[in-house]
């Protein structure tokens, strides 16, 4: 940019106006993004444009993993169906378990009339791709909106709490992880009681306990699940076990480390439950501001 | 001036858009290849790379509108802020355009100390919004994907400058 260019020749605005010219433009899409999200229409095109280059991408893993499968070999196979064999006898007697006390809290919730807590439908959905940005956890499910996924339904895999919808797009859908940094649960030690607020730690596979006073009842090994009080996921979902308590004299609160027990880093299947949030309003006047956790403070 | 610092640039043939359009397509379809995440190591970013490219060797052609249209796809792709990837990808190629004349110049190992400066500078751009955004700031193995991303700048060279120099070899020019 050292000598300008000679006044015959037609350019049109210079390279630094040009410059100036996409930036704030971008920086106008990334306010008006952050702060009242009007883009959501400009976004779904886009996405609706990518979306076959990001079936192609896809396309070489899928491959790898048919290839896999062809190439199972029987022992693996004979290995496998006896550990499933075994896994489904062991279920079978948690299952009669449960269908007996299902039985049972239903006739209890009768008795009580209060409403059934339990989430109705599901729909089974397969981990499409992890987006490639280190800062988020995220992952894309290969059902949209066409298939009546919607913004907010919690997704659960076999072993528990994965993570919540977020964006929905016609054939995709994103799912912010319980790992993302921005991602809180609203949880419950099972076996006390207690409840907190899981956190995610922006690490794959960490959790973090917030704000837990120092001699809140805390231990490693022990699980959490859902609380169903924020309104968002049902309660009862198995989410986390507590690895790790430090608690330091010198901080406000002890520093609880969990690992989430669904395979929230592996791609699998998943499923999305057709949760509504059917918590009542909150009352007309809101009640004086408390600590968050409360609970443990003696 | 004093020495001849480069091969001279050989005269090979107008590079065709369709062919500009379809490098953008493949690097775009490499970047939303399942790429391993690990904390030490991040994948190279390879629509940055052949804008660069492009904004480099092309700079009649390929400009602002493009890299900045890029940007929006890319972070659509990503799920991130709209605006971040076309903000970084504006200011590369702002410098790409504005070192276009100078990098040519150079041979191909200067090439590369030119170009990784740059892929960083884009990824920082992006660090920057995104801590400002309230993201924790990840690691120093973050901007080992510019520092990929410039030493793969010959390989690049060689493969979005191959259909011209086929062209040439056969006669047509």
């Amino acid at each position: 940019m050292e000598h300008a260019p000679p006044p015959f020749f037609k350019h049109g605005p210079s390279p630094l106006a040009r410059l100036l010219l996409c930036s704030l433009l971008s920086v106008a899409l990334l306010i008006s993004d952050a702060h009242y999200r009007y883009l959501g229409g400009a976004r779904q095109v886009i996405a609706f444009a990518l979306y076959p280059l990001q079936r192609l991408a896809d396309t070489p893993g899928e491959l790898a993993a048919h290839l896999g499968e062809f190439l199972a070999t029987r022992g693996m196979l004979r290995a496998e169906n006896a550990q499933l064999t075994d896994r489904h006898l062991h279920d079978a007697a948690a299952l009669q378990k449960y269908r007996a006390l299902e039985l049972e809290n239903a006739q209890l919730r009768g008795l009580l009339e209060m409403r059934a807590h339990l989430p109705g439908g599901a729909t089974a959905a397969e981990i499409a791709y992890a987006e490639r940005d280190p800062f988020i956890r995220r992952v894309v499910i290969d059902k949209g909106a066409l298939r009546g996924i919607r913004a907010g339904q919690p997704v659960i895999d076999q072993a528990g709490l994965i993570g919540q919808v977020t964006r929905v797009y016609p054939w995709l859908a994103e799912v912010t992880l319980v790992t993302d940094k921005q991602h809180m649960v609203s949880v419950q030690n099972l076996r006390n009681g207690l409840r907190a607020v899981l956190a995610g730690h922006g690490a794959d596979g960490q959790l973090e306990l917030r704000f837990i006073p120092l001699n809140a009842d805390f231990q490693i090994g022990d699980q959490l699940a859902t609380s169903g009080i924020d309104g968002v996921y049902p309660p009862g979902l198995p989410v986390a076990a507590i690895a790790g308590v430090e608690r330091n004299p010198a901080d406000l609160f002890a520093r609880i480390l969990c690992k989430p027990l669904a395979g929230v880093a592996n791609h699998a299947q998943v499923l999305v439950l057709d949760w509504a949030n059917t918590t009542p309003p909150l009352p007309e006047q809101p009640p004086p501001p408390a600590k968050k956790a409360g609970k443990g403070k003696p | 001036m004093t020495r001849p610092a480069a091969p001279s640039r050989e005269v090979i043939a107008p590079v065709s858009m369709s062919f500009i359009v379809a490098s953008l397509l493949i690097a775009l379809l490499i970047n939303l290849l399942p790429w391993p995440q690990s904390a030490f190591v991040s994948a190279p970013d390879f629509v940055s790379l052949t804008v660069l490219y492009w904004c480099i060797h092309q700079s009649r052609r390929f400009g602002f509108t493009s890299a900045w249209l890029l940007g929006l796809v890319m972070d659509v792709a990503n799920g991130t802020l709209f605006g971040q990837h076309a903000l970084a990808y504006s200011v590369l190629a702002f410098a790409g355009i504005a070192l276009h004349r100078r990098v040519l110049r150079f041979t191909m190992r200067d090439q590369v100390l030119h170009v990784i400066p740059l892929l960083l500078m884009t990824d920082l751009i992006v660090l920057a919004v995104r801590v400002a955004a309230g993201a924790a700031p990840p690691g120093i193995g973050y901007f080992t994907g510019g520092l990929i991303g410039g030493l793969l700048w010959p390989a690049a060279c060689l493969l979005l400058a191959l259909p011209q120099r086929l062209k040439r070899r056969s006669g047509y020019v």
